[in-house]
C-alpha cells in the first residue's frame, strides 16, 4: 500500500522536514522564484486587511508556472522552505485547457505568520500530462489521485493510481469534474439506469 | 487472545464438510474492516494485511459516500451553497459554511461586521467543544468503557443545548451567511452560556481524571498507533492528530480569521501537560481534552471582547447575490475545525454560480497517517488507533477475513469484543 511504501522510501526528504526552520516572508520568496525561474514563471502577492478589533494584514500568493518547470518548482519550494505544508490541489476546465493549483501553507508555528502559496499550472487538453509530487511531499498522494479521477488528468510517476472517491459504478473514461464530452452530464442525466447492467 | 484462532474456529463451526486445510502456504492474512462501523461514524473500508495478530501493511478505500457536492455546488447560487456546505458534514456544520462564506467574502473584498467575527468564533468554540467530547465517549467505547460513554455523552447534552437555544437547531444551525451571522447572540442569552462554561470548567476535573489517570486506559492507549513528527510532516497531517505529534499547527494560531486574530491562540501539544510528545493514542486524547478547555477560554474572552453593532454586511439577500454576481476572481477560505483545517477554494466568474469549489476536509489529510500509525499494531488495537484520529468519515461495522478463496465475517460485535477483551485483561493485570 502507498502510505507504507512512502513510509520506507521518504528517508531523505524527512530529515530535511524536520530541520527547517526560521521564518520567510511572501517577497522572499517570489523573488528567488523570479530569479531561478525567470519569465517562465509569474506571481502576485495578493494582500487583504482583516479586521476584527485590531486589523491585521493577511498575505498570499498566486503564481503560476509552466508546466514542464512545475515539478522543479516545487522541489525548489522544499528547498526554500522544507517545512512546507501541501494543503490541496484543486483544478477546473476551461475548455481548451485545464488549470490546476497546487496550495502550499508556508510557516506555521509562529503567530499570524502563515501565508498560502498557490501555485497554478495550465495543461492543455491534448497533453494531460503532470508530473507526481509524491516523492518530495508524500501527502499529496490523495490529492493527486483525485485530480486523476476527477478531471482526468495523468500523473506521471504516481505510486499508486487506483481510483479513491469514485465509486466503482462510473464508467472508466467519464471525469465527474470535466465540461466537455467527458463529463458526467450523460450519467446525470440518465440516473434512473444508475446500476443496471 | 489469538485472533487468528478466534476466525479459525468460526470458520469451523460454519462450515464443518469443507476439509480444513492442516498447513498453511502464507503467513499473512488479509483483514478487511468496514465500511461501516457504528463506532466510527462514516464508512471507509480498511485492507490489513495481518501476520497472526500483528497489522503489516494498510491499505483504504473511501468512494461509499462520495456525493459530488462540489460538482452540485457550481449549479447553486452562493447562498445556496452556504446550506449545502453545511450538510458536507453534521458535525463541522459551523465550520464548513463558515469556510465558503470566507472564500467568498475574500473574493468579493466584503468586510465582514467585528461583532459577527465574535459570533462566529463563539460557535466555532461551541461546535469543539461538543465535537471533542463526543469523540472522547466514541474512544471510551472503542476501549470497553462503556459506561464512561455514557457519562461522556450526558456531559456533552449540555453544550448541545446551548447551541439549541442560540440557534435554534442541535446542528445544521443555519447560522452563516456570506459577509456576517444570521443571529445575533442577545444579552439575555449570555447568562445560561456562561453556566455551561462553568459547568465545563468544573466537569472538567473528572473527565480528565477517567480519562489521563485510569491505568488500564492509560496502557491500552500509551505507545499505541504512534505518528512520529516527521512522519506527520511529511504526510501533511493536521489538527489535533498533527498537534499530538508535536507539530504546533493550528490555523486559528497561524493565519487571522475570524476574532482569532484578537485573541492570541497557542496550539496546544502534549507537551503543554505531560513534558513530551509521543505521538500515541494517550497523546491524542490529551490534546482533545486540553482543547475542550481552550475552547471554554476562548468562549468567555469572546464574550468580554464581543463589540456591540451589525452582525451582517448586508440583510438583503438579492441585493448580496446580485453583488456577487459581478464579482471575478479566486478566494480561499482556512477554519481550524474540530479534527484539523478546512480549506475552501472558491472561483467565482461573473455568473449565477461560482465556477470552481473545492472542499479539503481535514480527515482527505489525516489518511494517508493511517499506514505508519496501523503498522505492526493488533488487530484488537486497530478500532481506537482509526478512530484516534476522529476521522470525519465512518467506518467498520464488518469484516470480512479471506482466506484463499474462503470467506469469513467477522462481524462489528466481534470486532469490539477482540477490543473489550484486550482491555479486560488488562484489567485483570493491573488488578482491577
Amino acid at each position: 500500500m502507498s502510505a507504507v511504501k512512502i513510509k520506507a522510501e521518504e528517508g531523505k526528504v524527512l530529515e530535511k522536514t524536520a530541520n527547517g526552520r526560521g521564518k520567510i516572508r511572501p517577497e522572499q520568496i517570489v523573488n528567488a522564484f523570479e530569479k531561478k525561474f525567470g519569465k517562465k514563471f509569474s506571481a502576485r502577492i495578493e494582500t487583504k486587511k482583516h479586521k476584527a478589533r485590531k486589523i491585521v494584514v493577511v498575505k498570499m500568493v498566486w503564481a503560476k508556472i509552466d508546466k514542464s518547470l512545475f515539478k522543479e518548482a516545487v522541489a525548489f519550494l522544499c528547498e526554500l522552505y522544507p517545512r512546507v505544508h501541501f494543503s490541496v490541489a484543486s483544478g477546473y476546465d476551461l475548455g481548451k485547457t485545464i488549470e490546476l493549483i497546487y496550495h502550499f501553507a508556508i510557516g506555521f508555528g509562529g503567530s499570524l505568520e502563515e501565508f498560502l502559496f498557490n501555485l497554478k499550472v495550465v495543461l492543455p487538453k491534448k497533453d494531460l500530462v503532470l508530473e507526481s509530487i509524491t516523492d518530495l511531499i508524500p501527502g499529496a498522494l490523495i490529492s493527486e489521485r483525485e485530480l486523476q479521477e476527477m478531471l482526468g488528468v495523468k500523473i506521471k510517476g504516481i505510486p499508486d493510481s487506483r481510483r479513491l472517491f469514485l465509486p466503482k459504478e462510473i464508467p472508466k473514461g467519464v471525469y465527474p469534474l470535466r465540461r466537455d464530452s467527458k463529463g458526467p452530464e450523460k450519467l446525470v442525466r440518465n440516473l434512473n439506469e444508475a446500476g443496471k447492467k | 487472545m489469538n485472533s487468528g484462532k478466534i476466525i479459525e474456529k468460526k470458520y469451523r463451526e460454519r462450515k464443518p464438510d469443507k476439509p480444513v486445510k492442516k498447513k498453511r502456504d502464507r503467513k499473512s492474512y488479509s483483514l478487511s474492516i468496514g465500511p461501516i462501523h457504528p463506532a466510527l461514524k462514516e464508512p471507509v473500508r480498511f485492507d490489513l494485511k495481518i501476520e497472526g495478530e500483528k497489522v503489516v501493511n494498510v491499505d483504504f478505500e473511501l468512494s461509499q459516500v462520495h456525493r459530488g457536492i462540489e460538482w452540485a455546488g457550481t449549479r447553486r447560487n452562493p447562498v445556496q451553497i452556504i446550506y449545502l456546505a453545511e450538510r458536507i458534514c453534521g458535525i463541522c456544520n459551523i465550520c464548513h459554511s463558515a469556510c465558503f462564506c470566507i472564500a467568498v467574502e475574500n473574493i468579493a473584498g466584503i468586510g465582514v461586521p467585528a461583532r459577527a467575527h465574535y459570533i462566529r468564533t463563539i460557535y466555532g468554540e461551541l461546535e469543539r467543544m461538543h465535537s471533542h467530547i463526543l469523540w472522547a465517549g466514541v474512544a471510551a467505547h472503542e476501549l470497553g468503557f462503556d459506561s464512561v460513554m455514557y457519562y461522556t455523552w450526558k456531559v456533552r447534552e449540555k453544550v448541545m443545548d446551548v447551541m439549541e437555544a442560540l440557534a435554534g437547531n442541535r446542528i445544521t444551525k443555519g447560522i452563516m451567511m456570506i459577509g456576517g451571522v444570521r443571529r445575533d447572540i442577545k444579552e439575555k442569552q449570555v447568562p445560561m452560556l456562561k453556566e455551561a462554561l462553568e459547568y465545563y470548567k468544573k466537569g472538567f476535573g473528572k473527565l480528565g481524571d477517567i480519562f489521563l489517570k485510569d491505568p488500564v486506559i492509560k496502557s491500552r492507549t500509551v505507545d499505541t498507533g504512534i505518528l512520529s513528527k516527521q512522519d506527520g510532516l511529511a504526510l501533511c497531517a493536521v489538527g489535533p492528530t498533527a498537534r499530538a505529534s508535536g507539530i504546533k499547527k493550528d490555523v486559528r494560531q497561524d493565519a487571522a480569521y475570524a476574532a482569532y486574530s484578537d485573541l492570541d491562540v497557542k496550539a496546544i501539544t502534549p507537551k503543554n501537560l505531560l513534558g513530551e510528545v509521543k505521538g500515541d493514542v494517550f497523546d491524542r486524547i490529551v490534546v482533545r481534552l486540553l482543547e475542550v478547555k481552550q475552547s471554554v477560554e476562548i468562549i468567555e474572552e469572546c464574550l468580554k471582547q464581543m463589540p456591540k453593532g451589525k452582525i451582517v454586511y448586508e440583510e438583503k439577500i438579492p441585493k448580496l447575490l446580485a453583488e456577487l454576481r459581478s464579482v471575478e476572481g479566486d478566494g480561499i477560505g482556512r477554519i481550524e475545525a474540530p479534527r484539523g483545517e478546512v480549506i475552501h477554494y472558491v472561483k467565482l466568474v461573473g455568473e449565477e454560480s461560482p465556477f470552481c469549489w473545492k472542499v479539503r476536509a481535514p480527515t482527505y489529510n489525516n489518511l494517508l497517517p493511517w499506514g505508519p500509525m496501523l503498522m505492526g499494531e493488533q488487530v484488537a488495537d486497530v478500532p481506537i488507533i482509526a478512530a484516534s484520529t476522529d476521522p470525519c468519515m465512518s467506518c467498520t461495522n464488518r469484516a470480512v477475513v479471506t482466506d484463499g478463496n474462503n470467506e469469513e465475517v467477522l462481524d462489528n460485535e466481534a470486532m469490539r469484543r477482540l477490543s473489550v477483551e484486550k482491555t479486560n485483561a488488562l484489567k485483570r493485570r493491573v488488578g482491577r
